[in-house]
């Protein structure tokens, strides 16, 4: 069998949580009634809004264009009337633009025609790219027309999908590996197409082996030029660094790209966006969100538009457990994304947006007092950069921000390993995410 | 009422009170083989310790308005006092060595995390230097004296094995003789559990009754088997890192191999390992106290190097020096070296070399002034 691959320095083994979901299929969810689709759900500038209030936009139309190199159109993801044009908190904190459309009852049976991609140029495969707004969405919502684009003068020595899925609680790359894997595996030729890379391989994590399996019978079935590389369990190997350090032991230095190692990371979620933007011509308008956490009564994965609230979600996930007394167990957090990266965010109104993998609810009941640091040297064991949070925490309370810049500060990516496992309980991501906004304005 | 933090939102579950409590149990079985052999004088001894360490946390605490005698700290270090304490030391000593530990070594600094020194080993050196006759002075523990009929000379039942050959080498009285030789001749005891065992499987009956306690020495170093089983305890539960005990032992036991013949006129490679890691507070040191986490290195490099540190200076105050008892000093001189080791051998960054390799090709590919493709020269460089 397939050796097990891993990064090597640092990460964490939280427990993962994903029993709890798993094996709940992707269900589509009737539509909601009113959406709200904001203007940056990407990386990058927010689009500009083509629509203003009272129109009405059709399914698949484009109400935002991109505005920027880095930027993503958006599209309406249903047939209806732009009630309101405001500003709306996204999970995140972020304050956006946001059009709220009402959702025609009449619904067009549109994107059901199939099409043949493989006559398309490369210039036009990546104009197509851009123009269905196509984003990175294990979370990061790169533009994924910017990161397909290979600089002048790279070369693609591998093309790697993450399928990894490190984050506990989430199953949606899961479920749709499992369920749509030839719509993935021909998504993946797509991306292949553009790249024209030397070899493509699908990195797994070894919590999926029945979906590393069935790729691989899959893959052989198709007769493609595809490998799966299996991963041993470690958060954080989704990440882009960790992920071609484990696939093709290559490291991305401080401030590059995977590109100037050779490397193109698509991950699992994006490229069925691009199957179905390149097969049924679908613009990304809706993606799968894992319900779960402690607190829910059905976790599952819903296929649902984006801008979908999450408290229509919420409901839909059969609302909040109710504990041994008939008390309904409310949660202490409602949190977006995965445990570890997630944002956590209040208002259930919030709606979802293209990177909005995941809608935890969950308990963190235990009042985590912070203590003095003791210099275990945990945090520097669990970084997987190899930094020294410890040392970059102690410059920032003291608010010597360029010191920490200094300390590489810039290549922290957050992934909380650190905090993960910081006996004193310090704020470490916390305090990072201060020290870089402070040491930027410097 | 939810709450708004920032990520990660979960965590392992590890706090400073779980890896506290941990090092205290791991230290129990010895300290407890430490008050059954050395009777009622031996548990004042560790309660004194405890109890004055954590008092004095506490009014340090209630002084300072931070209340931190809960994360246990101040207990693993009336631990540690207690157990660097002769057994028939005068009560007064641990109860000044317990409160400069505390007050001196740590509160003086700013509390734990922040001082410089193990403060348990700052408190047992104070009270070394200060009152050395009585800090040296040991008595025989009960499984020993059982084992004799008759008296022991009083010369040799208030000295620990490792003075004894101390003073016999360094009067030059037995040139050639090995430590059990010189144990013989002085009259120290062996228990029958040890002379039949080492019987049976050749090996020196001192080294045998080291190992399983029957020994004189502080109260909780005298058992390196009960001590070797709680650090394995620790480091199954992943509290201590095998960095520092490993490389500290080893260090101490290839050096005291190649030179610890030497002063007694025995030569090179004749020195006795096995004896001298079980004699002496080696074993406690290396898995307790040269494993604070303040006080030692964040790298595992640096935690390497920490030990062979350790384990260098053990050798040659013990080998060479005229005090028989050296961990505490050579811990205590490595805690001082753990803020240089930490600016010398910090983590490397994610990347270093491949960033080398990139601004290679780049100024490879602006000599040459055309636009090749560096991935060309990529396969030679991928590891």
């Amino acid at each position: 069998m397939s050796v097990f691959a891993t990064f090597t320095k640092g990460g964490v083994h939280p427990a993962d949580k994903k029993e709890l979901s798993k094996n709940s299929a992707i269900q589509r969810l009737p539509l909601p009634e009113e959406l709200v689709v904001s203007m940056s759900q990407h990386l990058g500038a927010p689009a500009a809004l083509l629509k203003s209030k009272g129109d009405a936009v059709e399914k698949g139309e484009k109400i935002g264009e991109a505005a920027g190199f880095i930027s993503a159109n958006v599209h309406s993801p249903v047939r209806g009337v732009i009630t309101d044009v405001k500003k709306v908190e996204l999970a995140s904190g972020m304050i956006s633009l946001a059009v709220v459309i009402k959702t025609d009852p009449e619904q067009p049976e549109l994107f059901t025609v199939k099409q043949d991609w493989r006559k398309k140029t490369k210039t036009e495969m990546l104009a197509h790219v851009k123009e269905m707004g196509i984003v990175g969405q294990g979370g990061a919502t790169f533009p994924a027309h910017v990161k397909l684009a290979l600089p002048p003068g790279k070369k693609a020595q591998a093309l790697i999908i993450n399928c990894v899925e490190c984050e506990p609680y989430l199953t949606t790359d899961y479920r749709l590996m499992i369920e749509h894997t030839d719509e993935l595996l021909e998504g993946i030729e797509v991306c292949a197409a553009i790249t024209e890379p030397e070899k493509v391989i699908i990195g797994i994590e070894a919590n999926k082996l029945d979906a590393a399996d069935l790729f691989e019978e899959r893959i052989k079935a198709k007769g493609l030029p595809f490998r799966v590389q299996r991963l041993k369990l470690k958060y954080p190997q989704g990440d882009e660094k960790q992920l071609v350090k484990a696939v093709i032991n290559r490291e991305i230095p401080s401030g590059k790209l995977p590109i100037d190692v050779g490397a193109v990371v698509v991950n699992a979620a994006t490229s069925w966006s691009v199957y179905k933007a390149f097969v049924y011509n679908q613009p990304c308008i809706e993606r799968v969100v894992t319900v779960s956490g402690e607190c829910i009564k059905n976790p599952g994965n819903f296929l649902v538009p984006v801008g979908t609230k999450v408290s229509y979600l919420l409901e839909k996930a059969g609302g909040f457990k109710e504990g041994k007394d008939g008390s309904v167990m409310e949660p202490d957090k409602l949190i977006s994304g995965g445990p570890m990266m997630g944002f956590a965010f209040v208002d259930e109104d919030t709606p979802i947006a293209k990177g909005f993998g995941g809608l935890l609810a969950i308990k963190d009941t235990k009042s985590r007092t912070q203590t003095s640091c003791i210099s275990c040297g945990r945090c520097v064991e669990a970084c997987p950069i190899g930094l020294q949070p410890t040392k970059m925490y102690h410059l920032i309370i003291n608010k010597e921000y360029a010191e920490a810049m200094k300390n590489n500060l810039m290549d922290c990516k957050e992934c909380g390993c650190c905090a993960y496992s910081c006996p004193a309980h310090l704020d470490l991501v916390q305090a990072f995410k201060t020290g870089k906004k402070m040491g930027r304005r410097k | 009422m939810k709450i708004v933090t920032a990520s990660p939102h979960i965590h392992c579950g590890i706090s400073t009170k779980k890896i506290m409590l941990s090092v205290a149990a791991a230290l129990t079985p010895a300290a407890l083989w430490g008050i059954y052999v050395f009777g009622v004088r031996a548990l004042i001894t560790m309660l004194l310790s405890v109890g004055f360490a954590i008092l004095t946390e506490y009014v340090l605490g209630k002084i300072s308005k931070e209340n931190t005698i809960y994360d246990g700290s101040a207990l693993v270090t009336g631990m540690l006092v207690g157990m660097n304490m002769p057994p028939e030391v005068p009560f007064f000593i641990p109860i000044l060595a317990a409160v400069f530990a505390i007050a001196v070594v740590k509160w003086t600094f700013g509390g734990l995390g922040h001082n410089w020194a193990n403060p348990a080993i700052g408190g047992r050196v104070f009270v070394f230097f200060s009152f050395t006759s009585a800090m040296s002075r040991f008595s025989m523990p009960r499984t020993l004296v059982n084992a004799v009929s008759g008296g022991i000379p009083d010369a040799i039942s208030s000295a620990s094995p490792l003075s004894i050959t101390k003073v016999v080498t360094a009067a030059k009285s037995a040139i050639g003789a090995s430590s059990m030789q010189i144990l013989t001749e002085s009259g120290y005891p062996y228990t029958k559990f040890a002379e039949s065992l080492g019987k049976a499987t050749g090996l020196n009956p001192y080294n045998i009754d080291a190992f399983f306690g029957n020994i004189s020495g502080c109260i909780g170093e005298v058992s390196a088997f009960l001590l070797i089983a709680g650090g394995i305890y620790l480091l199954c539960k992943k509290i201590i890192t095998w960095y520092i005990p490993v490389s500290y032992l080893a260090s101490f036991a290839i050096l005291t191999w190649i030179f610890g013949g030497v002063p007694n006129g025995c030569g090179f490679f004749k020195g006795e390992v096995l004896a001298s890691l079980l004699r002496g507070g080696i074993i406690l040191g290396a898995f307790f106290m040269a494993t604070d986490m303040v006080t030692t290195p964040f790298t595992r490099t640096g935690h390497f190097i920490f030990g062979v540190g350790c384990g260098f200076f053990t050798f040659l105050f013990r080998t060479f020096g005229s005090l028989p008892e050296a961990c505490s000093i050579a811990i205590l001189m490595m805690n001082i070296a753990t803020p240089t080791i930490d600016k010398y051998y910090k983590p490397k960054l994610f990347g270093t070399d491949e960033m080398k390799v990139i601004e290679r090709q780049a100024k490879l590919a602006s000599e040459a002034g055309a636009s090749s493709t560096p991935s060309s020269t990529n396969k030679e460089v991928a590891k």
